[in-house]
């Protein structure tokens, strides 16, 4: 996480802090222990992104900070000044979904929900840095999120069906 | 779970960052926070100020210095698993950043700050004093150098003083005719080790005799340790399966592995075998592909 940063937050001070995030500016005050999740969903009402254990073990929280997949419980959301955030809002345009959620749909790539905004994150930096993952990639590039409902089968199934469709988007020229 | 207060310090420079350090003595570093931000969630540890040295841009590099590998404190663990001549040359710390945690953990954890956790069942500490690592460490009076040996000290403690940064390892490149693999035993992927064993061999130009064999393991006890009495024993025999079974036996004298929830003290040590025997194969198999083998 690099670009500007405060220099001194103080622990019974609130700070200012300005993130990017899926292409907006947005402000808010926190104090030095608020986690970046904690800032999504509270201050900024972005509740797509989920708390599972809040421990850093599930990947329910995992965003992607500057191109990177990280779980926001486990970053202060001071450490995030000047980053570039993608949460699970900024995946959908309007109402037509971004086609890893239409993977994880058409391939039940979920049952409860609640891991896969975090899976979807995983996924799309997963598939910008290795955009044709064997079956071993995917399993490696989603150990960090935790599911309990599929057993992860179709997750990959569905994992690789984005590929698929991000590479044939690719071919045809569209974003 | 949110931390205790604290107050939150930028610096600009490494300088400053020690300042800070001298002037809070409650401070701690803060780097990549995969182990930081978790303790301090479960109030295992509440210090009341934190120097956030994670935009030190000049401290994660990876540098070829002719005998040995010069890695920035903040490398990234993914930056490091992914570097050329560390997947090429040293297999072993390959092998063990690779097994560090989830992708996430790695993309935000420095190696820096995972040795200086000091958890003696984390991967690197391991490899690293296997591969008789130095450390360089920064304080106000300048910089110093402690040998793998000297750096763990105790459970979660290293020779890093409270107003001192690490800001560099350094790994000696292998001899010619080495090999090198590390091996952790774990329920799940991400989990901590249950046991770990790290290993390079050295062979005698004829391929059949091993000049110099070195064996550690953590998880059993409050730091890594060397397995003295089964490199000694190793030292100009040939490797065979007898030799190898006779290694892990004398392997795990003086290991005191803990009986948890993880697993009990006979398992462990039994584990400790298995993975010695595992990485003394695979070093072996290694040896003579380049500087000590790639196999992913």
């Amino acid at each position: 996480m690099s670009g500007r940063n405060v220099r001194v937050a103080k622990a019974d001070e609130l700070t200012e802090v300005s993130i990017r995030i899926n292409g907006k500016e947005y402000r808010g005050e926190v104090e030095p222990r608020t986690l970046l999740v904690y800032f999504l969903r509270d201050e900024l009402n972005l509740t797509g992104t989920h708390v599972g254990c809040d421990t850093g073990h599930c990947g329910a929280c995992t965003v992607v900070v500057d191109g990177r997949a990280v779980k926001s419980c486990m970053v202060l959301a001071v450490q995030a000044i000047g980053a570039e955030i993608l949460t699970v809002e900024g995946l959908a345009e309007g109402e037509k979904l971004h086609p890893i959620q239409e993977a994880f749909t058409e391939n039940h790539g979920l049952q409860c929900g609640f891991c896969t905004p975090g899976l979807l994150m995983s996924t799309l930096a997963l598939l910008r840095e290795n955009p044709h993952p064997t079956e071993a990639d995917i399993r490696r590039g989603i150990e960090g999120n935790l599911c309990r409902c599929t057993g992860y089968v179709n997750v990959v199934k569905s994992v690789r069906a984005a590929a698929r469709a991000l590479s044939e988007a690719r071919k045809e020229g569209s974003p | 779970m949110i931390p205790k207060k604290f107050d939150y310090y930028s610096p600009g420079s490494l300088k400053e960052a020690i300042r800070l350090l001298r002037q809070n003595e409650e401070a701690k570093v803060l780097a990549g926070g995969q182990s930081l931000l978790p303790l301090m969630k479960l109030r295992l540890a509440a210090p009341t100020a934190l120097v956030d040295i994670s935009k030190l841009a000049d401290l994660s590099y990876i540098r070829d210095e002719g005998n040995y590998l010069a890695i920035g404190a903040l490398a990234a663990h993914d930056a490091v698993e992914h570097d050329v001549t560390i997947k090429d040359r040293f297999t072993l710390i390959n092998d063990a950043v690779a097994r560090i945690g989830d992708q996430q953990v790695r993309n935000l954890g420095t190696i820096g700050g995972s040795v200086c956790h000091a958890d003696p069942a984390a991967d690197l500490p391991v490899a690293l004093l296997v591969a008789d690592a130095r450390f360089v460490i920064e304080g106000e009076g300048g910089k110093r150098i402690v040998t793998a040996r000297d750096f763990f000290v105790d459970l979660f403690t290293t020779a890093v003083g409270h107003d001192e940064i690490l800001t560099e390892l350094q790994v000696p490149y292998l001899a010619e005719r080495s090999g090198s693999a590390y091996f952790k035993h774990s329920l799940r992927e991400a989990d901590f080790a249950i046991a770990n064993v790290g290993t390079i061999i050295t062979m005698e130009g004829d391929g059949k005799r091993c000049r110099e064999a070195r064996i550690g393991f953590g998880s059993a006890g409050p730091t890594p340790v060397r397995a003295a009495s089964a490199e000694q024993y190793l030292r100009e025999r040939p490797l065979d399966e007898g030799t190898i079974a006779e290694a892990a036996e004398r392997a795990i004298e003086g290991a005191s592995p803990p009986s948890d929830v993880h697993g009990s003290r006979e398992y462990r040590l039994k584990m400790i075998k298995v993975l010695t025997q595992r990485s003394l194969r695979l070093a072996l198999s290694r040896v003579g592909l380049a500087g000590g083998g790639v196999e992913r």
